[in-house]
């Protein structure tokens, strides 16, 4: 078996006197599709901010590769190889929409300040080799319509899979999404379906906290189960379908299926 | 079509603000002499143009990176005051006294930089605003070396022994400087630099998973704008002859602020025309001398108010509106 | 205790004191409506001077305090209506541009109803310096320490006991839960206003006989007890007393002890540290960000 791409251990977060995320440690793979579910409040979204760097861990520690990652700032695990999607949209309305998913590759710009404020001929052509990358990825997501178009303009499934090609811009080895599906109708899941799935064919693990249990279960390799900030259980969907702690946990009965 | 920064192709597009407003700024600042009679309308013209550029670099600040600063006359206080004293006491030619002043003035920036915008909102506000307010206070108090409440003089600027004086050499001195101060902020808004600070604006959570070191980032703003206003500074102090501490005070800074909001935040040529309007206002307010408060204080608020997007932006909506 | 220490003590005690009143209508204000109410020193103004106007006219002083404290609420009441609800939801920019407009405009009718001078107010009960632990301290400033105590438990009476108070106190946690509950919110933020302002009056008029009054005496009296506000933990009422006396005393001993020249800076020097170690203040809230 290969060694994990993505090593949980013993991680933590207290919140004054609340434990939002207890002793939570798990194992990830690369390349594969793994999702992060539990009841509301179970701090899905509290341990994903805690991955991405958005909250600082009160205790445990975070592997990514090899490389200890824990407590780094999300620009830095950003290089790491990390992007991730937000639950409820941290996009830019005041630019365009490709001027968004430029952003995305921000570490792979030569963004110097001297540079740019002389705007060399070396800062054309990347602006020019930017671009044409970016349209690249909104067409990859689905998004082909919207080149010209300006983010606050834009309607609400097509925003969020606008954050999905900027998180794409930096090309990374791990992608974590929150929520992608939440709004969205039957129709616009499948498409987030169809667009995860071909995201792991390409080599990127993708992690997923959803809600949205026919997608998680159709498009799933690996999941993680929380209650209450610790982790439930975890394994391949079938598993985790009909292990009696999680139904209990989502239904609050010991009755099976 | 026009879209501003949306280059397709490497063809020049007129239209777009860094050729099309570039070239009518350029025109205005050729053709304004025409209409400055006297030399009391060259002065004005060459007030202008001294708090544009500090506005175009704020503007930076403020309507870019969507930071604030209520300090900002203290740079343009330690350009003026920095190339006065090393002139006036020390000797140094203005050249050399302008680079080493807007060099230490960068590196002040950078260094108070970093911790006064880890803040956000009003604690940002407040940290800028005591920032201003020590630099005001050491430079009336440290009157052996600035001449305290009375100001002290400075001598003409020289280069290679040619001394630069008078209105009109003064009028295209600044209007050369304006003019690429507009060139160097607009090559910064349309760069990934500039799109980093946008982004920081947009949303800064966002910016930062993106990539962004969004404290370096503010930083590097934070100083480019200082440097904007140190370098005015410097400019305003040789072209005057004398400086005195009231444009280094906390109202010239909220002048400065005003200006770049009146314009229209985000809107370099916004800065500009912010910084013109409000330039005009007291000068035109002299006539009502002892109203002369009270009409600034009521514009003030009327503006933001009723424009709370600044002119230019607001007078663009309206006129896209009656295009319809 | 040296009695020289014991004189800046009290100095400091009394001109704290007054940063204590003003921070405290910042407090109110920024609680009610999350702004930061620039023109709260012409508060302090505007009930000196007319508190002087008003003892000049003839009106004995008993009178005049409490018509000089209604003039100022009123003015209060007007910038809330005038300039602030107008502008609702703006962002802090346009917000801090308005307040401070409106201090240059309430200035500048300053110098049209008065004019540029400085005005003493007469001491409330005369100014034979009084002996205490080997210093001198002004009548006057007993009237300073003991007003503003009396009216700190006053406000903790209102905002823990009464019904508006606590209404004003659910306003600034939660306006919109607040105004769910049945509570006025619009009310509530004309009555901030307008209390911020008679709190700024009462300041004003207490040190005016100490310090004499004039058309900008609110410009450093404001910043400096917005800073003493920042210093106790912008929005919290303790913070704001706190801060004010802490500021004042820092002010007292550092002009004494180290430069005098620097007095004014030594307020901002303290906020720039505050800001850098502990933004958050003495008393104040630490939030997180919820993404």
């Amino acid at each position: 078996m290969n060694p994990p791409q993505l090593r949980v251990t013993a991680l933590s977060k207290a919140f004054g006197g609340v434990l939002a995320v207890d002793q939570v440690s798990f194992d990830l793979e690369a390349g594969k599709v793994n999702s992060i579910i539990g009841p509301n409040g179970a701090g899905k979204t509290t341990l994903l901010n805690l991955l991405t760097g958005v909250y600082a861990p009160s205790a445990g520690t975070v592997a990514l590769d090899g490389a200890d990652v824990t407590g780094l700032a999300p620009h830095r695990l950003a290089a790491q190889g990390m992007a991730r999607t937000f639950q409820n949209l941290q996009l830019f309305f005041n630019m365009s929409a490709i001027e968004n998913v430029m952003v995305g590759r921000h570490l792979r710009e030569r963004a110097g300040w001297f540079a740019a404020l002389v705007r060399s001929p070396r800062l054309t052509a990347g602006e020019r080799e930017s671009r044409e990358e970016a349209a690249r990825l909104m067409q990859f997501v689905g998004l082909g319509e919207y080149l010209d178009a300006q983010a606050d303009a834009m309607p609400y499934g097509a925003l969020k899979r606008l954050e999905i090609a900027r998180a794409l811009g930096g090309k990374p080895k791990l992608l974590l999404l929150d929520e992608p599906a939440a709004g969205l109708n039957q129709t616009e899941t499948q498409a987030i379906n169809a667009l995860i799935m071909n995201l792991a064919k390409s080599g990127v693990t993708v992690v997923l906290v959803e809600h949205n249990m026919r997608l998680v279960m159709g498009v799933s390799d690996h999941i993680v189960v929380l209650d209450y900030g610790r982790k439930l259980c975890e394994g391949s969907a079938e598993r985790v379908r009909n292990d009696p702690r999680v139904i209990e946990a989502y239904l609050g009965s010991a009755e099976p299926g | 079509m026009g879209e501003p920064g949306f280059h397709r192709t490497e063809h020049v597009d007129w239209r777009t603000p860094r050729t099309g407003g570039m070239a009518l700024l350029a025109a205005v600042v050729l053709v304004l002499p025409l209409a400055l009679i006297n030399n009391y309308w060259y002065e004005v013209a060459i007030l202008v143009g001294i708090n544009a550029i500090v506005c175009v670099g704020l503007n930076l600040l403020i309507g870019y990176a969507g930071q604030i600063s209520l300090g900002h006359a203290g740079f343009f206080g330690l350009g003026a005051y920095g190339s006065a004293i090393l002139t006036a006491r020390y000797g140094w030619p203005p050249l050399a006294a302008l680079a080493a002043t807007t060099a230490g003035v960068a590196l002040l920036a950078l260094l108070v930089g970093r911790p006064i915008l880890k803040l956000k909102g009003h604690y940002l506000a407040m940290a800028t605003l005591g920032m201003g307010i020590i630099i005001s206070i050491v430079v009336v108090t440290e009157d052996r070396l600035t001449g305290g409440p009375d100001g002290m003089s400075v001598p003409a600027f020289t280069l290679f022994g040619l001394g630069l004086a008078g209105e009109r050499v003064w009028y295209w001195i600044v209007g050369a400087a304006l003019l690429a101060a507009v060139w160097l902020a607009l090559n910064l808004i349309e760069s990934p630099a500039g799109r980093a600070l946008r982004a920081l604006h947009g949303s800064e959570v966002g910016a930062q998973v993106s990539g962004i070191d969004a404290t370096r980032a503010k930083v590097a703003v934070f100083v480019i704008s200082a440097v904007f206003a140190s370098f005015a500074g410097s400019l305003s102090a040789h072209y005057s002859g004398f400086i005195t501490p009231g444009k280094v005070g906390f109202f010239h800074s909220i002048e400065l602020v005003t200006m770049v909001v009146f314009g229209g935040m985000a809107s370099t040529f916004g800065a500009v025309i912010g910084a013109a309007a409000l330039t005009l206002l007291p000068q035109l307010l002299t006539v009502l001398k002892e109203y002369e408060m009270v009409v600034f204080g009521a514009v003030m608020i009327a503006t933001m108010v009723f424009l709370p997007r600044g002119f230019l932006p607001s007078l663009l909506i309206e006129i896209k509106k009656k295009g319809k | 205790m040296s009695a020289q220490l014991a004189q800046y003590l009290l100095s400091g005690l009394t001109v704290g004191a007054i940063y204590a009143l003003v921070a405290l209508g910042f407090a109110i204000i920024y609680n009610a409506s999350h702004v930061i109410n620039f023109a709260q020193g012409e508060f302090v103004m505007i009930g000196g001077m007319v508190s002087v106007s008003l003892a000049n006219a003839g009106l004995p002083l008993p009178l005049a305090i409490p018509v000089a404290v209604l003039a100022a609420a009123a003015v209060g009441l007007a910038l809330e209506k005038f300039a602030v609800e107008p502008a609702r939801g703006a962002s802090v920019v346009t917000l801090i541009i308005i307040t401070i407009g409106a201090s240059i405009l309430l200035r500048g009718l300053a110098t049209l109803v008065w004019d540029k001078n400085l005005h003493p107010l007469r001491p409330f009960s005369g100014d034979r310096p009084i002996e205490l632990a080997g210093a001198t301290i002004l009548p006057q400033s007993l009237w300073v320490l003991g007003v503003t105590f009396a009216i700190v438990l006053l406000l903790g009476w209102f905002f823990g006991r009464t019904l508006t108070g606590k209404a004003m106190l659910a306003t600034s946690y939660n306006p919109l839960a607040a105004r769910l509950c049945g509570v006025n919110v619009r009310f509530v933020l004309l009555l901030s206003f307008g209390l911020s302002a008679a709190l700024g009056a009462v300041a004003g008029i207490l040190i005016a006989p100490i310090t004499l009054t004039s058309w900008d005496v609110g410009v450093m009296l404001g910043l400096k007890g917005f800073a003493a506000a920042i210093l106790g933990g912008l929005g919290s009422g303790a913070g704001a007393v706190a801060g004010g006396l802490l500021l004042g005393i820092a002010e007292s001993l550092g002009a004494g002890y180290v430069s005098s020249a620097y007095k004014d800076a030594i307020a901002f020097v303290i906020i720039l540290a505050v800001l850098f170690f502990m933004p958050s203040g003495l008393f104040g809230k630490k939030s997180a960000e919820r993404v």
